[in-house]
């Protein structure tokens, strides 16, 4: 067995090996002295840890050597049997030189210039390749003046990434422009929406939540931004549209038995409104920042009060379709409406709304444009009223035209030239006009 | 106290001048005469051993309440407390335990000079093993001593002087405690945490008060006790806010706001909309005694507005 | 206690009167196995360190006579024992096993006073009234003062023993507990092992009176110097003190000269500041050899009954000292624990 110059005292690294005690081949006793070791903390003799016989002497008098080499073999009679704890480390090669080693096995020094038994500690785990982003840069404290652009706190970098709000586009309140956590919050009301699923706001007892679908998602965040980012006008006039209910009254039996579905109004106001907006092309254009975009086609979207709520179906092209189409269209997409059967394409792609408010009964609106379009039109409800004609009171059916507009894009009088040419055009309709 | 005595017989007292002068502060004003001597002890003017016999006492199954007179003399009961109380449980594995509770009166602006205004809070909250209170309230006082007494473990419990004459409230007569490790929300607000315990939340109060007639809308957490941190409180705050400013009396440096600010920069890091702030006693030796010099020291409630719209401003 | 004690009970020899009170045969025959016992393990230990099994000792030899005593002057199971670091003697006589005590000096799993998280016979031991919470000197005095004073306050009957040494008595704490004691008449023994070195420092710069016990009149209560080397005074002594303790007529100081027969801890080399005359006198005043002699002058004590306490005592260490090496270390599972009181306990009444 292998004798090993033990660990006395934590501080101490090494040890010379004094006189040795026992001379190869004579019998030594457990626990009986067997070597004189001197370290600079203690001299001290050194006990065997077994019984046995001395065969070899590795570290002769007066060699220092670290703790844990090995200075002697001893054979173990066989009786002895040597108990080695569990868990319990040799200490290992230890290097000692002049300079000093950290060692990095061993309990600090206690009080009395000792520590714990000498347990080997694991050595360190090597530090897992970080999967963690680094850190953001950390806020510029106010006394450092202005904020440079693109260091954000970290809640808003947090906001911003979970809401895809481009931070370089908002405006920054605090101290320097530093963007704060209410200006994105600001910002991402503006882009409009409800809360991502991330920050969904907890349902009460006697509340149900009820998620949304892509298409209620899209059309939300076209109102809030309609709301906040359009500077909204409207202007009303009423038109005479007697003649054409006599005419649609006159065919409207006849054109659904033949066709399967109603000649409806509305087809007869989108043939009205998509000629007048090849005439007025403003009125079928969006806000570019810096300019106006003209739309070249004409898609007229509907407004539908669908099961999920209101949603705007598009007729696209409608300046090419005849009355009939276009009814046939109406038809199509708001049962598919109802059904809850449109694709996303059905409202996708439109350049004006109109919104069939009469259907409900109502007799004005203010209605909110479908962002990013220029102009909504509403068709109120058709009402029989005492009108002056010709000097004359007669009774007439009367609707009336709203239309809502986008200051930036246009303003009254282009609108109104739009709104004349929308009456014109319905006034005009009678007993002669073909529904194709 | 007094209930507690009343309730327990384990309860005792013992410190300089809490028998036949009832205190300097009179908080044992009558103990001697309802209780007797031996449940109220006057002692020898000998910090240690005050804290050491209360020591010895209370892991014989007594429930001391020991007093230092003042906070400022509180350093010789350091090794008894820090280096013995906090550890018995631990360096005995559960085999002895200290149900002691260390009075101490401390805190500034009453013309104390440097020996008798000292905070000492942050040295013992440093400690495993030892609890640290610190009411601000008469009510929570009652409700946080009680607990205190009744506690298993040793409980470093500061009372600010001040408090005892300029702070008047409700204390209902009737029996109830409040627990140790929770942080109270003494007033709710929403741009900005202010954190805070001891004298300084009555500044504090009395600053958002003030903040919100101009629109800042602030939040003043009452920490209570120092250890165990309520952390849940003081995140689910900051959390909120997205701001936080810590205020106390105690000098700045590795103080109780340094701790406060690490634990919210460690834990609700992408929520902050703002430098976690910290408001604090100026890094001298202790508190000067002429009313210019003591009044430079102590924070009051325009300091602590000032520093909030600073950080609301942000 | 091992197996190899003599049957104490079927001793019948006449009581012996040694000193001033009635010391009987028996109990002397038990104090000489137990210091046996004590020092079997003591140098079992000092060996164990210098093989590196053992991180630290703080041997107790040539204090045993001192130490064996005062647990015979007292009651076991009812006083309790405010020990230091130099007391292994007293922990033996209590009956501490000594399995229990090798896992302390091994830093084993199951180690009694602290879960191997302080050194060798640190923490507590409830079970045996044993309290020795720190290793910083002096500070356990003002603390017995106050189980005394618990005690007093209770009426127990019950007597607190404090063990220190000549360096704790120069603490604050020391003079602060003992004069708290003494005004309140409290049940509380002070008994200073005087072994007349501080580690290295000696008495002579120490206190600047010849001895401990004259500093008892400051405080007043009384105080006595005794031989530590005799059972029987102090064993005298201690129980004088406790009786009057007992009787509600406050605390003694005991001061007990002792010798120091190894250097202060195993990591101490007193080569540096005592002369090996010095130590052939302390050898001379083996507390060990003294008793046996006694004993054998009774006629109590004989070559085989001696052979057969050693060897008792030596099967004892061994079996220890296996015992300690084959313990595991403890596991990491409770470092947490017992910080402070287990959570969601109910609040104590």
């Amino acid at each position: 067995m292998k004798i090993e110059l033990p660990q006395v005292g934590q501080s101490v690294t090494e040890g010379t090996i004094g006189r040795w005690l026992k001379q190869v081949g004579q019998r030594v006793e457990k626990y009986a002295p067997l070597v004189e070791v001197l370290t600079d903390k203690v001299n001290m003799e050194m006990p065997s840890p077994v019984a046995g016989v001395l065969t070899r002497i590795v570290a002769q008098e007066g060699e220092t050597v670290p703790m844990g080499a090995v200075i002697a073999e001893i054979a173990v009679a066989e009786e002895e049997q040597v108990i080695t704890p569990p868990s319990a480390a040799k200490s290992g090669q230890m290097p000692a030189d002049r300079i000093g080693t950290l060692l990095k096995n061993v309990a600090p020094m206690g009080p009395t210039g000792s520590g714990g038994p000498l347990m080997e500690t694991a050595p360190s785990q090597a530090a897992p390749a970080s999967a963690a982003p680094p850190l953001p840069p950390a806020p510029t404290a106010p006394e450092d003046g202005p904020t440079a652009p693109g260091r954000y706190s970290p809640v808003v970098q947090r906001l911003a990434a979970e809401h895809r709000v481009d931070l370089s586009k908002v405006k920054g309140t605090g101290i320097g422009g530093r963007v704060t956590r209410k200006d994105v919050e600001d910002a991402i009301q503006v882009k409009g929406g409800a809360a991502p699923p991330g920050e969904a706001r907890p349902v009460a007892a006697d509340e149900e939540r009820m998620p949304l679908s892509p298409m209620r998602r899209i059309i939300a965040e076209h109102m809030v931004k309609s709301a906040t980012q359009i500077p909204h006008v409207w202007s009303l006039v009423e038109a005479d549209v007697t003649e054409l209910a006599m005419r649609r009254e006159a065919l409207k039996e006849g054109f659904r038995a033949a066709r399967g579905f109603p000649l409806t109004y509305l087809a007869f106001v989108l043939q009205a409104v998509a000629e007048s907006l090849k005439e007025h092309p403003l009125l079928n254009s969006s806000w570019g920042g810096d300019a106006i975009i003209l739309k070249k086609r004409v898609s007229i979207g509907i407004a539908v009060a669908a099961p999920s709520g209101l949603v705007v179906p598009v007729i696209r092209d409608a300046d090419t379709k005849g009355i009939a189409a276009l009814a046939q269209e109406v038809d199509s997409l708001t049962q598919k409406a109802r059904k809850g059967f449109l694709a996303l394409q059905d409202v996708q792609g439109g350049t004006f709304t109109v919104n069939n408010t009469g259907a409900l009964g109502s007799v004005a609106s203010n209605p909110l444009i479908n962002y990013p379009q220029a102009a909504i039109l509403t068709t109120e409800a058709i009402v029989k009223r005492p009108v002056v004609v010709n000097d004359t009171v007669a009774v007439r059916s009367m609707m009336n035209l709203v239309l809502g507009f986008d200051h930036r894009i246009m303003d009254g009088a282009e609108a109104g030239a739009f709104l004349q040419a929308v009456k014109r055009r319905l006034e005009a309709m009678g007993p002669e006009t073909a529904v194709g | 106290m007094r209930e507690e005595m009343e309730r327990d017989e384990r309860v005792f007292v013992m410190g300089e001048d809490i028998g036949t002068r009832g205190g300097v502060f009179l908080a044992t004003d009558g103990f001697l005469q309802k209780f007797g001597a031996e449940r109220v002890i006057d002692t020898p003017l000998a910090e240690s051993s005050i804290a050491g016999i209360a020591l010895g006492a209370a892991t014989s199954g007594m429930r001391p309440i020991a007093e230092m007179e003042f906070a400022d003399f509180i350093w010789p009961v350091f090794n008894q407390i820090v280096g013995e109380a906090a550890r018995v449980r631990y360096g005995t594995n559960g085999g002895l335990h200290v149900p002691l509770v260390l009075r101490a009166p401390y805190g500034g602006g009453v013309r104390g000079g440097l020996y008798h205004s000292q905070s000492v809070e942050s040295f013992f909250a440093h400690v495993p093993g030892l609890k640290v209170v610190v009411p601000a309230t008469p009510y929570d006082a009652k409700g946080l001593l009680k607990s205190a007494i009744r506690d298993d473990d040793p409980v470093v419990f500061l009372e600010h002087k001040r408090t005892y004459r300029l702070v008047r409230g409700e204390v209902p007569d009737e029996e109830y405690t409040l627990p140790i490790g929770v942080a109270d929300v003494k007033l709710e607000g929403s741009d900005i945490s202010v954190i805070t315990y001891g004298l300084m939340l009555h500044h504090c109060i009395e600053a958002a008060r003030e903040l919100a007639k101009e629109g800042i809308s602030v939040e003043v957490v009452d920490l209570r006790t120092l250890r165990p941190l309520d952390e849940a409180t003081v995140l689910v705050s900051v959390r909120k806010t997205g701001k936080a400013l810590v205020v106390h009396e105690d000098t700045r440096a590795v103080g109780i706001g340094a701790e406060v600010a690490a634990t919210i920069a460690e834990k609700a890091f992408d929520r902050l909309d703002g430098p976690v702030t910290r408001l604090a006693g100026p890094d001298v030796p202790a508190m000067p005694f002429s009313p210019p010099l003591e009044e430079m020291f102590m924070l009051d409630s325009k300091n602590i507005a000032d520093a909030v719209r600073t950080l609301a401003r942000y | 206690m091992g197996d190899g004690n003599p049957d104490i009970a079927t001793l019948k020899s006449p009581a012996n009167k040694v000193g001033a009170i009635r010391l009987d045969a028996p109990r002397m025959l038990a104090m000489y196995t137990q210091m046996v016992r004590s020092r079997t393990l003591d140098e079992r230990v000092w060996l164990l360190n210098r093989q590196g099994k053992v991180a630290l000792m703080s041997s107790a030899q040539g204090h045993e006579a001192a130490q064996i005593a005062t647990v015979h002057a007292l009651r076991p199971g009812q006083d309790w024992f405010y020990t230091y670091y130099r007391d292994l003697a007293v922990v033996v006589a209590l009956g501490v096993p000594f399995k229990e005590i090798m896992l302390g000096y091994m830093a084993k799993a199951g180690e009694p006073f602290s879960g191997a998280r302080q050194f060798p016979c640190h923490g507590a031991y409830p079970k045996y009234h044993i309290v020795n919470p720190s290793n910083v000197v002096g500070t356990r005095i003002p603390q017995a003062v106050g189980a005394a004073l618990a005690a007093k306050m209770r009426r127990e009957g019950t007597v607190v023993i404090v063990y220190f040494g000549d360096g704790a008595a120069s603490t604050g704490d020391c003079h602060e507990g003992m004069n708290f004691a003494a005004i309140h008449k409290l049940p509380v023994v002070f008994f200073c092992e005087n072994n007349r070195y501080a580690i290295s420092v000696p008495l002579s710069k120490q206190i600047a009176v010849s001895n401990v016990a004259a500093r008892a009149e400051g405080y007043g209560m009384p105080g006595l110097t005794v031989d530590g080397t005799d059972v029987a005074a102090a064993y005298e002594a201690t129980a004088e003190a406790a009786a009057k303790a007992r009787a509600g007529h406050g605390p003694t100081l005991i001061e007990a000269m002792v010798e120091r027969a190894l250097p202060h801890t195993s990591d101490d080399d007193d080569r540096k500041y005592r002369s090996r005359e010095e130590m052939e006198e302390v050898k001379r005043r083996d507390p060990l050899p003294i008793l046996k002699r006694q004993l054998e002058a009774i006629g109590v004590l004989n070559v085989e009954l001696d052979a057969r306490i050693c060897e008792a005592a030596k099967r004892e260490v061994d079996e220890a000292t296996e015992f300690g090496e084959a313990a595991p270390y403890p596991t990491t599972e409770g470092f947490y624990d017992h910080v402070y009181a287990p959570q969601g306990g109910a609040p104590s009444p």
